[in-house]
């Protein structure tokens, strides 16, 4: 049933998404789209491809945002998947059961033989995370590369989530953020990654790294200079030359 | 927890098995060419990934690359050769046989060889294989070959070739582990994809400063500590000003310029005459410094020397000589490059240059970088440490797309130069096989004496003239070549100028072509400037034939792009997945700093339409012409196994040949030696690439670093080990200059001599680029431009079901004060005015673009019907292509004679000079951008487009879906 | 939130068809009137096929309506469960509350108490189906107190207008049916408007720089959506209507849904029947219309956080 299990192991797998390196490539988002088409929830279909609107299931959209007006601005890029909550609201609201939560590693999923197609999980989601497959009439979402993370005809190294291997710029990190001492909660710690929308109380197990302020000397009061070398009345002479004259440089 | 009947537990196969076979071939849904991994399965791809072990990529896949499943299964394939039946520009044709298509071809080809090779203009634009079409091109014996560089990034090259001996991108990179510190100039994305963004995490993860120099933020420059929104056009001026506060506060590394560059070397005063501003040089030709030792002038390459700086001296016979050095530092010292002089062109605050001045001098000599490697330079010195100054560089087409490219990127060398940073720990590095002599001894073919029908050209049609006499000119000084290339209009064309062929062969100038021959090159849109134009003489004709003005084209393309429309006869390539292809040392390796490189692609699926590799098709082409590489004494065909047959058996030089892997019949050497017949099969087992790991010592200062120098003429990167002399002063450039000055045998036709004059100075100089200088700025008062998306690429990612969903419009992003200060809200349709034309586009306001400059995305505008969309598709009727207000020629001045819209010393396409106004859309948003063509009809024989794709089910494990709902 | 139309005619028509055995229960409990064959035939014939059709109707928005079965199973956390589960299970007392009335015209006894459970199920089921709205966190419009009274109120008044209609075609004179009929009018009314100026006067929810987590950095605003045609999600939640529509339809469903229906109800209490059934029968079409557009826009105004990631500067 779908009240939010106990969760004994206290393992909780999620992302940990790096706000200052992201260039807004949109490589895990597509890689996800390739790898999720073919796998656990395949596929992932697209509604007139080739037409006017072409539009389709994604597990992972990369949104840009604006921060703040002229100058002192900022640009962010913005990676968005599912956070793998742990008050997952889309779990509680499934009429079916089909929306669950994982006890063993807290990974949200939907059973696609069961689920109704009833979308109420998407109205419940606050992130956007669900998306609806009309073709098959079954709601789906992020499965944290669930036919991955485990899959022992991977290496060890490559049983990680395709968006996180493929990010170019290695700005996504995955891991067990229940682990206090684990390299992600190590890395959430020291740059205060934080949750979206906390006041709603989902608890998103994913996190999000902010960028870094600008560098200090940045717009400072009295900026760095380089002081001309003291000019000398021969100096001015010799075009300011003079001072290399007496250099003695071999070769 | 037990779930009951009601709630089944999901049974969830955790280890499914993702292929039963992989193959490594290399990506090509862009330049960058990262080692890929296909996941076969059941008989089809299940998934592309990026191989971990390949130096470019290291395993990680970019947008479009993991896309790649979505080109290869386009619906704009194209499926079997076309021939024109219908007018040309209106997509009717008549599915041919090969056969049929090849016959036509080989006698369209053998008539021009017969009678005047150099009407075959033979041109391509993103393709790989350059080694093999420029030496098919000098084989067939016409000049008018080449790549799509010219319209790229030449000044890049150029600039970077003639001074350092190398450049960014293909050529080098920075050290990103090491670097400090890092300017980027004008780059949104770049052929490095993938190792830039994993260069600039590593950067930022060590705590390193990065600067973006860009008129807007988006991409990399978002991520930059410091972005600082330029003026487009004015990184020279920005540039020089560093220079001058450097000179100011000598932080300079004048050790590093004493070893390394030609800036010691005497340059002889002697105004007014022939040898004015060129090296003096002793009776061995070698040049000469003065040695302030001896206190008279030596050899300056001499190692022990220790040259003056400055000062004048007299030679033996009399001249007088000064040190490049002087005349750089007297220049540049000078007001005219003070960082106030800098702000009113660059909008940058002279403060801030002088604190970025500060910055870079501060990285480099305060926070030095030591490592305990010892190499031996040129001259068989050991030093027991290299000594890294940590500041960075890397530059694109923000630099280079303009008509003051070529010295703005001799200026941000002549920068590094100066900071001692030129293949340093922390700073730039070459990628083998640069450095190179700069430039390097290869000369341009196509003179009058190098042209006989039937027979090849002596060398290549491209290359690096040195001086006025490598010209490729009539006696009267007009072009030789059809796209002007190596005339008095663009000297060092050294990439060619394909952006100026249609045009030129429509106005005959110089002389009619007969057959216009082209490879991968949208060329009747997104490649050209002036779409509309360049469509009108394509399909133009004369008036008394009645025939096209440009005879006949051929042209291969794999997918049904806006350019296919134009052919007369199309012949169809294969996708990536299904060909072989070599990127080769000879054309734009794939090396890292620490390894020379090479790498192949291997067929991982079969055509299941009837197409052809066009390489192979080239081969066959070439040997059913006769053309003598190409064919034995019997007059068999050399290559019967097609390109594959040509990457292993052909060779260049004794030794060289396409692959430098597993070379000689037992394929242990490397670099040369004998073809080796199992050498694809090496390569496969390899991952598809292969790779020589240069030995520590040899890591950095390759330009003198003897081991380096010494392996790199072993496997014939470079002629001889000699030091390779950064040229801050360019006398190649100073010899064009002298001849404008009236001296020479080869001078430029009066009406070029001011320009050249002008244009040609041997160190580098910042000017405004031309259109704003030859249209009344008042009218126009705004800088356009454009940028490539990440996940898409030119045209060619529209037809992708994935990219296009990510990219299937392009607004005008416009500052948002710069919008209110029109009233112009998001979402508004405005005009899009140049001097040329305008386009109707959609608003979209920003904060993060510099408030002169107006952007979009590069080439997401399509045609409609073209590449097999919809015809209403968002492409064609919300997106929109600049370059339809981009004239490929300047506004004539008085004398009734345009210069193409590029670079005066390199012909680069200036695409980014381009001055716009905005005007509202008023009354006219009918929601659509203008202008508007015909609907192409798409090839019968091409799939018909489907409602819903569900690429994947295949591999469901749920199979209930049989019929689409 | 997009206004699916089989949601709405399903939550207006069972709405009125609980409101319609409410009221018969509760006349029946409080023995107010006779058990009539015939009026209660047809009182439960209505309350009945409206019901029925509405739960028909809902399922047409599945992927999979062959199963909607499963949905009964979660009535431990989900409230659409749990409606689905009353939906059922009131059947039981209703068949037999109106086997009673209608078969054996007897309302008294045990069937009384098959009249009571009636009300209640009537009651808990509307209430379930304004849970499933009033529980999502997500979207401020619903997830407030007003939600499930104006649920409520709305089907007891839509109830009552057809039990008015009832009682005029069999001619009873009961006084209660005009006084419930006047005051669960001004009770829907009134707790609408306060619905709306609650709306209207509601800060935001969650802002784009709590969804982004990127306050510090400045005000946030999307520059580039991750893709540009519409996706699921946008099509699903991103239905926006313009203040100015909005304020138009809230005019007519004021019209629709209360003036009309309510003064039909009022004219019709003493007149000939020439006058008062057409009118009843009017103000029954006029009620279902106006709770329709009022409906409508309980999706159309409703603003998810969602759209927060696809340029809404509030939610
Ligand atoms: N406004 C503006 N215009 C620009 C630029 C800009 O910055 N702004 N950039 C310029 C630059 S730098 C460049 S390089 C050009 C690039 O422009 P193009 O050289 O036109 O490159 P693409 O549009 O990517 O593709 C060219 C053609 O190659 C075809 N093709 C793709 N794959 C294959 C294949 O495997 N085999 C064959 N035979 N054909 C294939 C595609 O179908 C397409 O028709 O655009 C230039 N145009
Ligand atoms: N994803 C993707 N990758 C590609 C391509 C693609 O189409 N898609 N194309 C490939 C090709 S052919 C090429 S040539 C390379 C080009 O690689 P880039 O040079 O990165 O490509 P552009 O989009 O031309 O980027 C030019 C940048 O310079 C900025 N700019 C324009 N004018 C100025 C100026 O005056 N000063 C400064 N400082 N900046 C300026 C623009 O804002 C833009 O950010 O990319 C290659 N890689
Ligand atoms: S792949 Fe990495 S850099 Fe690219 S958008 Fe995703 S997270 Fe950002
Ligand atoms: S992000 Fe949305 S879908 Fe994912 S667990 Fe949280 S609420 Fe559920
Ligand atoms: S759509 Fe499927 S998963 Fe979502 S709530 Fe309905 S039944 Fe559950
Ligand atoms: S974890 Fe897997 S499914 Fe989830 S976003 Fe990343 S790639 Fe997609
Ligand atoms: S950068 Fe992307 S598209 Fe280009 S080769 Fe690498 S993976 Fe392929
Ligand atoms: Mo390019």
């Amino acid at each position: 049933m779908t009240e939010i299990p106990q969760n004994t192991s206290g393992k909780k797998l999620g992302l940990v998404i790096d706000l200052d390196i992201c260039v807004g490539c949109h490589a895990c988002a597509v890689n996800c789209k390739e790898w999720n088409t073919s796998g656990h929830s395949a596929p992932l279909p697209d509604n007139d491809p080739f037409g006017q609107n072409a539009e389709g299931v994604w597990f992972n959209r990369v949104h840009t945002f604006e921060c703040g007006q002229g100058a002192d601005s900022r640009t962010v890029h913005f990676p968005r998947s599912c956070l793998h909550c742990e008050q997952p609201a889309c779990v509680e609201v499934c009429p079916t059961g089909a929306s669950y939560k994982r006890a063993e590693d807290g990974i949200v999923l939907v059973n696609e033989d069961i689920c109704i197609g009833c979308k109420l999980c998407s109205w419940a989601c606050p992130y956007g995370a669900r998306e609806y497959d009309g073709d098959s009439g079954v709601m789906k979402k992020c499965t944290l590369c669930i036919d991955r993370i485990y899959n022992e005809n991977l290496e060890e190294t490559d049983r990680v989530p395709v968006c996180v291997s493929t990010c170019p710029a290695n700005a996504r990190h995955f891991g067990d953020l229940g682990d206090p001492i684990s390299e992600v909660s190590r890395m959430v710690e020291e740059r205060q990654g934080y949750d979206l929308m906390p006041e709603l109380h989902y608890q998103p197990v994913n996190k999000y790294l902010p960028p870094r302020p600008k560098s200090a000397d940045y717009q400072s009061e009295q900026p760095k200079r380089l002081t001309p070398v003291a000019a000398r009345p021969e100096n001015e002479e010799a075009g300011g030359l003079f001072r290399w004259i007496d250099r003695v440089l071999t070769r | 927890m037990t779930r009951g009947y009601f709630e089944p537990i999901e049974e969830i196969n955790t280890s499914p098995t993702i292929s039963d076979e992989i193959k490594y071939t290399t990506c090509y849904m862009c330049d960058c060419r990262c080692g890929i991994k296909v996941h076969m399965k059941d008989g089809g791809i299940r998934y592309i990934e990026g191989n971990p072990d390949h130096p470019v990529n290291k395993g990680v896949l970019c947008a479009k690359g993991s896309a790649g499943i979505m080109n290869h299964y386009s619906p704009a394939r194209l499926t079997k050769p076309l021939k024109r039946v219908g007018e040309r520009g209106k997509a009717e044709f008549k599915e041919i046989e090969w056969d049929e298509a090849l016959e036509l071809a080989s006698k369209w080809l053998s008539d021009i060889r017969k009678s005047d090779p150099r009407k075959l203009a033979f041109f391509t634009g993103r393709d790989q294989s350059q080694a093999l079409t420029g030496w098919w091109a000098s084989q067939f014996g016409t000049p008018n070959h080449a790549a799509h560089g010219g319209f790229c990034s030449v000044n890049m090259a150029a600039g970077g070739i003639y001074t350092i001996g190398g450049s960014f991108w293909e050529f080098g990179e920075p050290d990103w582990d090491l670097t400090k510190y890092m300017l980027m100039f004008g780059v949104a994305e770049a052929h490095d994809s993938n190792p830039i963004k994993a260069g600039l995490s590593k950067l930022k993860k060590n705590g390193a400063k990065f600067v973006s120099l860009n008129p807007i933020r988006t991409g990399y420059s978002a991520i930059a500590d410091e972005w600082i929104g330029i003026r487009p056009g004015t990184d020279g001026k920005f540039i020089l000003a560093l220079v001058h506060e450097l000179l100011k506060a000598d932080k300079i590394d004048l050790d590093y310029i004493v070893r390394y560059t030609n800036l010691p070397w005497l340059v002889i005063q002697n105004p007014g005459g022939a040898d004015d501003g060129l090296f003096a040089r002793g009776i061995d030709g070698e040049p000469v410094c003065w040695d302030t030792g001896t206190n008279q002038a030596a050899d300056a390459r001499l190692a022990g020397v220790s040259p003056a700086l400055t000062g004048s001296f007299r030679l033996d016979d009399n001249r007088e000589a000064v040190p490049a050095f002087a005349l750089m530092a007297t220049r540049y010292l000078g007001e005219e490059y003070s960082p106030e002089a800098a702000e009113q062109e660059t909008g940058v605050s002279a403060s801030t240059i002088r604190r970025i001045a500060a910055e870079i001098t501060e990285t480099a000599f305060e926070k030095e970088i030591e490592i305990d490697q010892p190499w031996t330079d040129w001259a068989g010195r050991r030093h027991n440490k290299m000594i890294g100054r940590p500041v960075s560089m890397h530059a694109m087409r923000g630099i280079s797309a303009h008509s003051n490219g070529f010295h703005t990127c001799r200026a941000l060398h002549l920068l590094q130069i100066l900071l001692g940073s030129i293949d340093c720990p922390g700073g730039f590095r070459y990628k083998p096989p640069f450095p190179k002599a700069a430039p390097p001894p290869l000369k341009p073919t196509g003179k009058a004496d190098q042209i006989t029908p039937g027979a090849p050209m002596a060398g290549p049609p491209l290359g690096f003239p040195a001086g006025p006499e490598d010209l490729l000119v009539m006696e009267d000084g007009t072009p030789r070549r059809i796209d002007h290339a190596f005339s008095w209009e663009a000297p060092i064309a050294a990439h060619g100028m394909m952006h100026m062929v249609i045009t030129n062969a429509y106005n005959q100038d110089p002389y009619p072509i007969d057959l216009l021959f082209m490879y991968m090159a949208n060329m009747s849109w997104n490649s050209s400037m002036n779409t509309a134009g360049t469509k009108e003489m394509l399909t133009a004709k004369d008036e008394e034939t009645g025939d096209y003005k440009i005879p006949k084209i051929l042209y291969s393309d794999a997918y049904f792009s806006e350019m296919v429309a134009y052919a007369d006869l199309v012949l169809p390539d294969t996708t990536y997945l299904e060909r072989w292809d070599c990127i080769s040392l000879l054309d734009k390796p794939v090396c890292s700093a620490e390894a020379a490189a090479d790498s192949i692609r291997q067929p991982v699926v079969e055509p299941d339409r009837d197409v052809r590799p066009f390489q192979s098709v080239l081969i066959d082409l070439g040997a059913r012409i006769k053309l003598p590489g190409l064919i034995n004494e019997d007059g068999s065909p050399k290559y019967p196994g097609g390109y594959p047959d040509y990457i292993v058996n052909h060779e260049r030089a004794p030794g060289i040949g396409s692959l430098a892997g597993w070379r000689g019949e037992d394929g242990k050497n490397h670099g040369t030696g004998a073809p080796n017949k199992n050498q694809l099969d090496r390569y496969i087992e390899n991952g598809c690439f292969w790779e020589h790991k240069l030995p520590p010592e040899q890591h950095y200062f390759k330009h003198a670093n003897r081991d380096y120098l010494e392996y790199a003429a072993s496997v014939g990167f470079i002629e001889a080990s000699n030091q390779i002399i950064l040229q801050v002063y360019s006398e190649p450039i100073q010899k064009f200059r002298l001849a404008a000055l009236g001296h020479g045998q080869i001078q430029p036709p009066d009406e070029h001599r001011e320009r050249i004059e002008k244009y040609f100075d041997p160190m580098p100089i910042w000017y405004p680029p031309f259109e704003g200088e030859a249209i009344d700025t008042k009218m126009y008062p705004m800088h356009a431009l454009t940028q490539r998306p990440m996940a898409m690429y030119h045209s060619w990612g529209s037809q992708n079901a994935w990219l296009r969903q990510i990219h299937g419009t392009n607004p005008l992003y416009i500052n948002r004060k710069t919008a209110e200060s029109f009233d112009i809200e998001d979402g508004d349709w405005v005009w899009v005015i140049s001097h040329h034309s305008k386009v109707k586009a959609q608003v979209r306001l920003m904060e993060g673009v510099n408030e002169l400059t107006v952007w979009t995305w590069n080439a997401i505008g399509k045609q409609s019907g073209a590449w097999n969309l919809d015809p209403d598709s968002p492409e064609s009727k919300k997106g929109f292509l600049l370059n339809h207000v981009i004239s490929e020629l300047l506004p004539e001045k008085g004398d009734g004679f345009r210069y193409a819209n590029s670079d005066p010393v390199t012909g680069q396409a200036a695409w980014y000079d381009l001055r716009v106004r905005i005007e509202k859309a008023n009354g006219q948003e009918n929601e659509i951008t203008a202008p508007q063509f015909d609907t192409l009809q798409p090839p019968e024989a091409l799939p018909k487009r489907p409602k819903i794709l569900r690429y994947g089910r295949m591999y469901s494990r749920i199979q209930e879906l049989e019929e689409p709902k | 939130m997009h206004p699916a139309y089989s949601v709405i005619f399903f939550t207006t028509f069972s709405g009125a068809g609980y409101g319609l055995l409410f009221l018969m229960g509760l006349f029946a409990a409080a023995q107010w009137i006779d058990p009539v064959r015939w009026f209660g035939f047809t009182g439960f014939f209505f309350a009945f096929s409206m019901i029925v059709s509405g739960l028909i109707a809902s399922t047409y928005h599945l992927g999979h309506p062959e199963r909607a079965w499963r949905a009964l199973s979660q009535w431990r956390s989900s409230w659409l469960s749990r409606e689905g589960i009353l939906a059922v299970t009131g059947f039981v007392p209703f068949s037999f509350f109106a086997m009673g009335w209608v078969i054996f015209e007897n309302h008294g006894g045990a069937w009384r108490l098959m009249a009571v459970l009636t009300i209640l199920f009537a009651v808990l089921t509307v209430y379930a189906t304004s849970m499933i709205y009033a529980t999502l966190r997500t979207v401020r419009a619903w997830f407030n107190r007003h939600t499930v009274r104006v649920y409520l109120a709305f089907s007891l008044w839509t109830g009552s207008v057809w039990f008015n209609l009832l009682a005029h075609l069999f001619d009873l004179h009961t006084p209660g049916i005009g006084m419930i009929v006047v005051i669960t009018g001004i009770l829907a009314l009134w707790l609408k408007r306060k619905y709306w100026m609650f709306l209207d006067t509601s800060p935001t929810w969650v802002p784009p720089e709590h969804a982004t987590g990127l306050g510090d950095l400045g005000s946030v605003k999307l520059l580039d959506a991750p893709n540009t045609q519409e996706n699921y999600v946008q099509q699903e939640m991103g239905f926006n209507i313009a203040r100015k529509h909005a304020e138009k339809l809230r005019r007519w469903a004021f019209f629709t849904y209360f003036l009309i229906p309510w003064s039909l109800a009022l004219i019709t209490f003493e007149s000939d029947p020439w006058i008062k059934i057409p009118g009843a029968i009017l103000a029954v079409i006029m009620v279902m219309v106006g709770t329709m557009i009022e409906r409508w826009l309980f999706f159309a105004e409703a603003k998810h956080t969602t759209m927060l990631y696809y340029g809404a500067s509030d939610s």
